[in-house]
């Protein structure tokens, strides 16, 4: 063992404050000021109906964000999930109401066929970039914008530019607006992915695999590791997640829509870096990550709250992701050159 | 040497890191035209102390003298410009840029504003002659061997006005004929007057250059002592405190007419690194591969492993042929390749230990519960991994860029202590671990094999192949020069195979 253990030696709040700082990253500070800020700024804020709205409004970028840690976490991005969100919204949207008008008695078959297809919709934008990325070594940057383009260009063509009406209406009862034991069926929905995702990346080899190859991709094959499949498995389970997000999207609105989505890859990325995922890959955890989408889910509620215009909360967001990755840096600073 | 003030000096020098004393108080000085030789275990400090004096890190405490006078220094450019010029063990070089680009990087030399590109050029090539490597200016960094990337690292440090040389660990990948050639280098600088701090865990280096050898341990002075007071026995125990058997396990001898587990039928790799290269392996044997750098050693093995394409030729795995298989599948059939450069291709520096003993022993059943990873088991059998190997600090969930050198090397070395394996190739096993660590790597090797293993030993450490392998093939341009076994197995004949003379 090297040397004694440094004692904590002089206390104080603000050594205690660097301390919590370096140790969890500045999500906890972040949601500790939110939540003092706008529970000032509007009596509605912390009530038990607010803070279940939040939930219910955050599933959505929830889902698109943990999708986006995979591919944060083996070193990469996806810029493509709104896309991906828009042509899954469309493609069901379109599958759905003729299978309805054409079946008007079998509702939940074509719930069923629709919502599949949008999901697989969505999700062959995510085999086009695994593709890329995984056998022809294309840049995740440059795969996932060219397949931005590629997918919101078809989405549009599809409808023409105008939404897609004429889905059931069980479908947005039940998935949009459906409560189950005093829960909405979308939060279940996020709820299971996220169990899912929890279960693959922190229970079985292959979570440890997405780590491994975003840590460094060399060493992960000379151990063994399918760098190839891994990165293939990343960029399909991201925007799978992403359609199915799409879906229950269209759900609530009760439309498809080729225009939704566009601030997705923004905020998902967002999400994920100020819960402290690794632009280089190989750090977060999923826990955080759900965190982190909650957090700008309760930020842009208190906003509405507080009747902030909607162009100043853009403002407002992107002003939080670069604080983000500036804390991050400091936060490593601190840890490089703590002297205590 | 009388010297009344020495170049460079500590005084109660002190570091803390985030919950542990890297150094503690420790008091040390340089004198002109001297080779000093820090000596210690793994994690002893000695990386510490040089990141302090060479401007790599702040001190906590204490203070830095350069010729008598006071001084902090604030970067590592600062320092240098007062003449104190580090090679660290760690490299910090640009994979992309040249080795030029590398050598002026931070200092480039200009006329105006526009870079002058032919005065560097000129300034490379009379240092690299100056110190007799053979590097082409040109050349990227990403494409050479580590240890021609640690001769640009070393060339670095000769680019300005030098009265301190600190070296840490310059000759880990270097093959002892290119070490000869940095030792008659140092003696030279002395005669200049340069002072210099050599890091190192070969003792034979020591007593080649060294003139005082300071020991620290746990972050703590232990003792300064000249070089004719001192010999290994004395030093080992100075180092861990008490003393340390035979360096070299007595093997059994091998195991011959065993199954053969691995053949190649004359391999060559893209680009020539290995050239119709032909050997073959047995259950229970140790061999030793070696050669000079870049003679192809790894590439043959690395061919066979699958991490290197191959161009020509065939590869039998246990009777059965496997050229261009996938590292993964030489894996899942107890085939292991450790590789030389751990920080590049070894290790997952941001996760922990854990993660990095047991990533490629996953894909295996003992780690596996059904679809799940047996967690239970994995944290036992690292546990239990790391107090074999003396792990310091043994922390599993550290991650593993905060350990020292010769410890990141022990954790890679863990995964094939953790492997079910038949064959293993170890590309420079011992690069930076200490005397005892080193003790306990040789036995595990001799204990692999005579478990009915197969080891290879890939190194530019002759001594270790001399005093272990059981068989060596000695490379050179590629291919296999001489085959040695026995009482033939002597360094003259390796040697002597060294530099390609016609073959027996
Ligand atoms: N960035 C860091 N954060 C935390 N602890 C560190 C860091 N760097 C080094 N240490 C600790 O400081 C101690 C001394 O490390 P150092 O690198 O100086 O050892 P060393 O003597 O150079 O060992 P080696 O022979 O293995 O290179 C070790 O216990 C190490 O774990
Ligand atoms: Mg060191």
């Amino acid at each position: 063992m090297a040397g004694a253990t440094v004692g904590s030696g002089s206390g104080g709040a603000a050594d205690l404050l660097r301390r919590l700082f370096v140790r969890l990253g500045i999500l906890p500070f972040l949601l500790v000021i939110a939540v003092i800020v706008f529970s000032l700024m509007s009596d509605n804020f912390l009530t038990g109906r607010n803070l279940m709205n939040v939930l219910r409004q955050s599933v959505y970028l929830t889902i698109v964000a943990v999708g986006q840690m995979l591919a944060l976490l083996t070193g990469g991005f996806d810029l493509s999930v709104g896309t991906v969100l828009a042509l899954a919204s469309v493609v069901g949207a379109l599958v759905m109401a003729s299978v309805h008008a054409a079946m008007p008695d079998a509702v939940f078959v074509a719930i069923g066929l629709g919502f599949l297809a949008g999901v697989l919709a969505g999700t062959a934008v995510g085999v086009a970039n695994a593709i890329g990325v995984a056998y022809f070594s294309v840049s995740p940057f440059m795969m996932s914008l060219g397949m931005a383009s590629v997918g919101f260009g078809i989405a549009l063509y599809l409808t023409g530019g105008v939404p897609v009406y004429g889905m059931p209406v069980e479908f947005g009862d039940v998935f949009g607006f459906g409560v189950i034991l005093g829960v909405p069926t979308p939060v279940w929905v996020a709820g299971l992915l996220i169990l899912f995702l929890w279960i693959l990346l922190y229970r079985t080899p292959y979570g440890r695999y997405f780590y491994a190859v975003g840590g460094n991709a060399k060493a992960a094959r000379l151990s063994g590791i399918d760098v190839r499949g891994t990165l293939f498995a990343t960029y399909i389970l991201c925007a799978a997640l992403a359609a199915t997000a799409g879906m229950l999207l269209t759900a609530r609105l009760d439309t498809g829509e080729a225009n939704i989505g566009a601030s997705m890859p923004l905020e998902s990325i967002a999400a994920c870096v100020i819960a402290g995922v690794s632009l280089r890959g190989g750090i977060g955890r999923l826990e955080n990550v759900v965190l982190g989408a909650l957090f700008i889910g309760l930020v842009q509620n208190g906003m509405n709250l507080a009747r902030i215009e909607s162009y100043l909360q853009t403002v407002v967001l992107g002003a939080l992701l670069i604080l983000a990755v500036v804390a991050d840096q400091v936060r490593l600073r601190y840890v490089a050159s703590a002297k205590n | 040497m009388v010297a009344s003030v020495p170049l460079l000096a500590t005084r109660n020098l002190t570091k803390d890191y985030p919950g542990v004393r890297a150094l503690d108080g420790v008091d040390f000085d340089l004198r002109a035209g001297e080779v000093h030789a820090l000596l210690g275990e793994n994690g002893a400090g000695k990386s510490t102390l040089i990141s302090m004096l060479s401007g790599a890190a702040a001190p906590s405490a204490g203070h830095i003298e350069r010729d008598g006078q006071a001084v902090a220094f604030s970067s590592v450019h600062d320092a240098r410009d007062r003449g104190v010029s580090a090679v660290f063990q760690e490299f910090s070089l640009i994979p992309q840029m040249t080795v030029e680009e590398n050598m002026f990087l931070g200092a480039e030399h200009r006329r105006g504003i526009f870079l002058d590109r032919a005065e560097m050029r000129r300034e490379t090539e009379r240092i690299l002659s100056e110190l007799a490597f053979d590097l082409k200016p040109g050349r990227k960094v990403r494409d050479m061997s580590r240890a021609e990337q640690q001769m640009v690292e070393i060339a670095k440090a000769f680019r300005s006005e030098l009265s301190v040389l600190i070296l840490d660990e310059p000759t880990a990948s270097l093959t002892s004929h290119e070490a000869e050639q940095l030792f008659r280098l140092a003696d030279d600088l002395t005669t200049r007057g340069v002072g210099i701090i050599y890091i190192t865990h070969r003792m034979e280096e020591i007593f080649r250059i060294g003139d005082r050898i300071t020991v620290l341990r746990d972050g703590r002075y232990v003792d300064t002592v000249g070089i004719d007071e001192a010999d290994e026995d004395r030093l080992v125990e100075l180092m861990t405190g008490s003393g340390v058997g035979a360096t070299f396990p007595a093997g059994a001898a091998a195991a011959s007419g065993q199954e053969e587990i691995l053949r190649l039928d004359g391999v060559s790799t893209h680009g020539g690194g290995a050239r119709d290269v032909s050997l073959s392996i047995r259950r229970g044997e140790i061999i030793g591969l070696a050669g000079l750098v870049g003679s192809g050693k790894s590439e043959a093995m690395r061919a066979a492993f699958g991490a290197l394409p191959i161009s020509a030729g065939r590869v039998f795995y246990k009777g059965e042929e496997v050229t261009g298989r996938s590292p993964g599948d030489a894996i899942g059939n107890g085939f292991l390749y450790l590789p030389a450069d751990r920080r590049e291709e070894g290790l997952l520096m941001v996760r922990p230990v854990r993660e990095n003993m047991s990533l490629a022993s996953l894909g295996g059943e003992r780690f596996r519960r059904g679809i799940f990873v047996d967690r239970a088991w994995e944290r036992r059998v690292v546990a239990e991994t790391s107090e074999c190997l003396n792990l310091s600090p043994n922390r599993p969930e550290m991650t593993v860029d905060r350990l020292s050198g010769g410890n990141q090397q022990k954790v890679m070395l863990a995964r094939s202590l953790i492997c079910d394996i038949d064959l293993v190739i170890l590309d420079e096993p011992t690069v930076g671990v200490d005397v005892g660590t080193r003790h306990a790597i040789y036995r595990f090797i001799v204990d692999l094999a005579e478990g009915g293993a197969a080891v290879v030993i890939v190194s530019s450490d002759l001594s270790e192949i001399l005093n272990l392998a059981d068989r060596a093939y000695v490379f050179h341009r590629g291919h296999i020069q001489a085959e040695f076994c026995g009482g033939d197995l002597t360094e003259e004949n390796v040697l002597a195979r060294f530099f390609g003379k016609e073959s027996a």
